[in-house]
């Protein structure tokens, strides 16, 4: 494939990127050369490369800080953000492969079509307040909802889920990313809307089996499986499937 | 010809950070159908990096507060050059509007007995900015995002609008291509807000991302609208400095709100020699004074002593660290260093997360065990469309702009945790002004069509083309240009020389080739995308040029202090038909009863010129 290395960079120090290229019929993986700086990541080095090579090579970015989680990839095999991926942190002298996410269809090379997420997330039932909320409460009451909302929307989560990335479940599972949107609207203290029965039947809870792949590719650190998805797992448990409180609601006509 | 693609609304709403999406909930709210245009995906805009807080007078840590300060502290911050006005009803509002935040479900950090934190930032005189950690434009953002999302706007992503259209003067609609397909959409409406956010990218080391290429200030100034203090620019005193892919991101303000010291390769403890004489008064003697007001901020308590040096405000920091740098006291990669490291190490990382993790994996600095390195970069524009300030309404009519795209708020320069609220603020505003505007408007303008047609061949030629320089090569000596000759300080023979510049580069994009497809060809956008850079950077080069004074962010070398006179006009641009015309035009006059807040007689400015070297 061709080779982009520009005059003059010969004798600096290069990393070779293998960047796929194409569209959602067919693409191939070409190869750059990137002159490294110190502290460079894979995202400057696909900058590098849409500034000198291939001015049409296509890429979502904005912050350049994994604050807005846009430059998400497939990094070597593993989903991250460009912006985080430090190229001193891969071999050294073996190529650094960059495909877009493969859950999503692939717009062109490295952007692929999100939109799909923003469907769920507008089907998800909106921040309702409490009709008492005071509006006050304490920090701790708050710390783990807090964490929820740490979310930068970079859909690596989405990406590495084996029941949207393997199975293909999209039209029944709403993904890591919006059950950890409903566990920051369920546990927000003033909120009073209940997504118990919206869990269950449209985002599709019980088809998460906790393989944690989710928690461990978060950028921010978000431990979605045990503090988010576990507990609204519990939670639509206790309401669809416990005998005990079963057998109550039905003397008792409450819910 | 290909079909366009089509849509109506009574609103059109460019821009879907803080600002447009206010706007946007605001006007469907009154009634009116809107469409949403942005240039990324929902929820990345600008908004999303603010990290410090959002400056609003609650006096929930400091009971002394009230809106009365916060509006003198606007005024002082930008050197009183603002529209009083906007400063008004910003700081009158801005209460109401983070309060209506929390009730669309922000979870802002709280204080002891249950309410909203506020943190200290510079030139705010009492602890002010209601935040979340240091990730508070997120909060913010998917808060508005939500609440906009579930009121059914029409939300047009990775659209970016090229051209307005007029119909005898007043605004009839837009023309946009996706991102995606290359496709282009006509867009019929009867007014469009501008919220499209800054200029940053006509600079290198900036901490705005791709998207911030004065594209509304330049498409309003296309349609006819006045823009006024393009000069004023502010650099954030702290960016990072090393590594060189990070150069230019932002280090929160946050910091030094929390603590954080600013100190010269020799150790030295450096703003103290910086502060203007006329507001020493208001901040600690020494380095005791200075830690007993840390002590007692991290706590949440009140106290007598008076705030750290870093706090002054961010032109003054920024010119400041520039200078100590200049001077050869930088540090090796050529900043200062902000040290945060004397505080216990649980609370820097809960306080400033995303801080501690920026630095760590980026740089390989821990900020709990080593001081940061820091450097000015360019952060904000306090110029851009001029507004009615009570309704957002530009000088065309059925244009209304809001956010850092409008101007007049922030004056010669922007204190932080003022531009979150100013979203919310205006944004509303502007909102409920288009809004109105669209329900009284009679009879459905009408789009020439014949302009449209000669805007898509506009935007087609750099692909007809057969040879042409690449747009990068010319974005980047437009950031070479406006870096040196139009930075943190000016002068008469560097502006000329910027103008001269400008004129040439205007002249080589119009030439620039692109190739590939319309499919999301992020050459093809950086064509466009250059032209309204050029527009916004001859405004501010020629402005600069005009105000022969130092005020605010506007540091002029060879005239080092503030002229009384031009601290009562705006430079105003618009379009002339020989092309760009900058004139200065008279300051709204402040009425006698906020004259009356400012007890002591005020000097118009401060001598804001510290040192005179220059690179």
């Amino acid at each position: 494939m061709s080779d982009a290395r520009p005059a003059g960079h010969g004798a600096a120090r290069e990393a070779t990127l293998r960047v796929y290229r194409g569209d959602a019929a067919r693409g191939v993986e070409v190869e750059y050369r990137v002159p490294i700086e110190t502290g460079m990541v894979v995202l400057d080095a696909i900058l590098w490369i849409q500034a000198h090579a291939a001015a049409d090579l296509a890429v979502r970015w904005n912050c350049k800080a994994a604050k807005c989680g846009s430059c998400s990839a497939e990094v070597n095999g593993k989903p991250a953000l460009m912006c985080k991926s430090r190229l001193d942190r891969f071999p050294a002298g073996a190529p650094i492969v960059v495909r877009p996410m493969k859950t999503f269809p692939v717009i062109k090379d490295l952007v692929t079509d999100v939109s799909w997420n923003y469907e769920v997330n507008r089907r998800i039932p909106p921040f309702q307040p409490k009709k008492d909320a005071d509006w006050r409460w304490q920090q701790s009451d708050v710390d783990r909802v807090q964490e929820f909302r740490k979310c930068i929307e970079c859909f690596l989560c989405q990406d590495v889920c084996h029941v949207l990335r393997t199975h293909e479940l999209k039209h029944q599972f709403a993904g890591p990313r919006f059950l950890v949107r409903i566990a920051g609207l369920e546990m927000h203290p003033m909120d009073g809307a209940d997504r118990t029965g919206f869990l269950k039947d449209q985002a599709g809870i019980g088809l998460c089996n906790i393989t944690k792949c989710c928690t461990e590719v978060c950028p921010e650190s978000i431990t979605i499986t045990d503090n988010a998805i576990i507990p609204l797992k519990e939670r639509v448990v206790d309401r669809f499937y416990d005998p005990v409180l079963g057998l109550w609601r039905a003397i008792t006509g409450k819910s | 010809m290909e079909q366009l693609e089509t849509h109506e609304h009574d609103v059109i709403v460019i821009g879907a950070g803080g600002a447009g999406l206010r706007a946007a909930i605001e006007a469907s709210a009154l009634g009116c159908s809107v469409g949403l245009v942005c240039k990324s995906l929902l929820g990345k805009a600008h908004t999303v990096m603010a990290e410090g807080g959002i400056a609003a007078a609650l006096a929930h840590v400091d009971p002394q507060d009230g809106w009365q300060t916060h509006f003198k502290d606007t005024m002082k911050g930008g050197s009183f050059l603002n529209h009083w006005r906007m400063a008004q009803l910003h700081a009158q509002e801005a209460p109401d509007r983070v309060r209506e935040l929390e009730q669309w479900g922000a979870l802002f950090d709280r204080t002891p007995d249950g309410r909203i934190l506020q943190r200290a930032f510079g030139g705010h005189t009492w602890k002010r900015l209601a935040h979340v950690g240091d990730r508070t434009g997120l909060e913010m953002i998917r808060t508005l995002q939500d609440r906009g999302v579930h009121q059914g706007l029409d939300v047009h992503m990775e659209c970016t609008v090229t051209r307005l259209f007029t119909d005898g003067g007043r605004i009839a609609g837009a023309l946009a291509y996706r991102r995606d397909s290359g496709r282009f959409v006509l867009f019929r409406c009867k007014a469009v807000v501008i919220a499209t956010g800054g200029v940053g990218k006509a600079y290198h080391v900036t901490s705005n991302s791709w998207e911030y290429t004065g594209d509304g200030q330049a498409l309003a100034y296309q349609a006819g609208a006045e823009l006024i203090d393009m000069e004023f620019l502010q650099f954030h005193p702290t960016g990072m400095v090393w590594p060189p892919g990070v150069m230019g991101i932002l280090v929160t303000e946050g910091v030094r709100g929390e603590g954080g010291i600013l100190r010269n390769s020799l150790g030295e403890r450096f703003m103290w020699k910086y502060l203007p004489e006329a507001r020493r008064h208001e901040y600690a003697a020494d380095e005791d004074e200075a830690r007993r007001w840390v002590d007692a901020a991290v706590e949440g308590l009140q106290t007598d002593a008076r705030r750290p040096p870093e706090l002054s405000t961010r032109d003054n920091v920024a010119r400041a660290i520039y200078t100590e740098v200049r001077e050869g006291r930088g540090t090796p990669h050529g900043g200062a260093y902000l040290d945060i490291s004397y505080m216990p190490a649980d609370r820097v990382v809960r306080k400033l997360p995303s801080m501690y993790h920026q630095f760590m994996e980026l740089a390989d600095v821990d900020i709990t065990k080593q001081p940061m390195e820091v450097g000015p970069t360019t952060h904000y524009i306090m110029g851009g469309v001029r507004v009615e300030p009570d309704t957002g309404a530009a000088t065309v009519p059925g244009l209304f702009a809001a956010g850092e795209a409008s101007a007049g708020m922030h004056g010669a320069n922007r204190l932080g945790g003022n531009s979150l609220s100013d979203l919310v603020v205006f944004g509303r505003r502007a909102g409920a002004g288009a809004a109105r505007y669209a329900t009284d408007v009679l009879g459905a303008p009408r789009v020439p069509d014949a302009e449209v047609q000669a805007e898509i061949r506009d935007l087609l030629a750099p692909f007809e083309r057969g040879s042409g320089e690449s747009p990068y090569d010319v974005h980047g000596a437009l950031q070479e240009c406006m870096g040196k000759y139009v930075g943190i300080f000016r002068d008469q023979e560097d502006l000329e020389i910027a103008v001269r510049k400008l004129a040439e580069l205007r002249e080589r994009a119009s030439r620039v080739r692109v190739t590939g497809s319309r499919v999301f060809n992020p050459g093809w956008h950086l064509a466009r995308d250059l032209r309204n850079l050029l527009v916004v950077s001859e405004a501010i080069a020629c402005s600069a040029l005009l105000r022969k004074e130092s005020r605010g962010a506007h540091s002029r070398l060879d005239f080092p202090n503030p002229d009384a006179a031009l601290g009562k006009v705006n430079m105003c641009v618009t379009r002339g038909p020989d092309g760009m015309k900058v004139a200065p035009t008279p300051l709204p006059e402040m009425p006698a009863e906020l004259k009356a807040l400012f007890d002591a007689p005020q000097p118009a400015a401060e001598p804001t010129l510290v040192t005179g070297d220059k690179a």
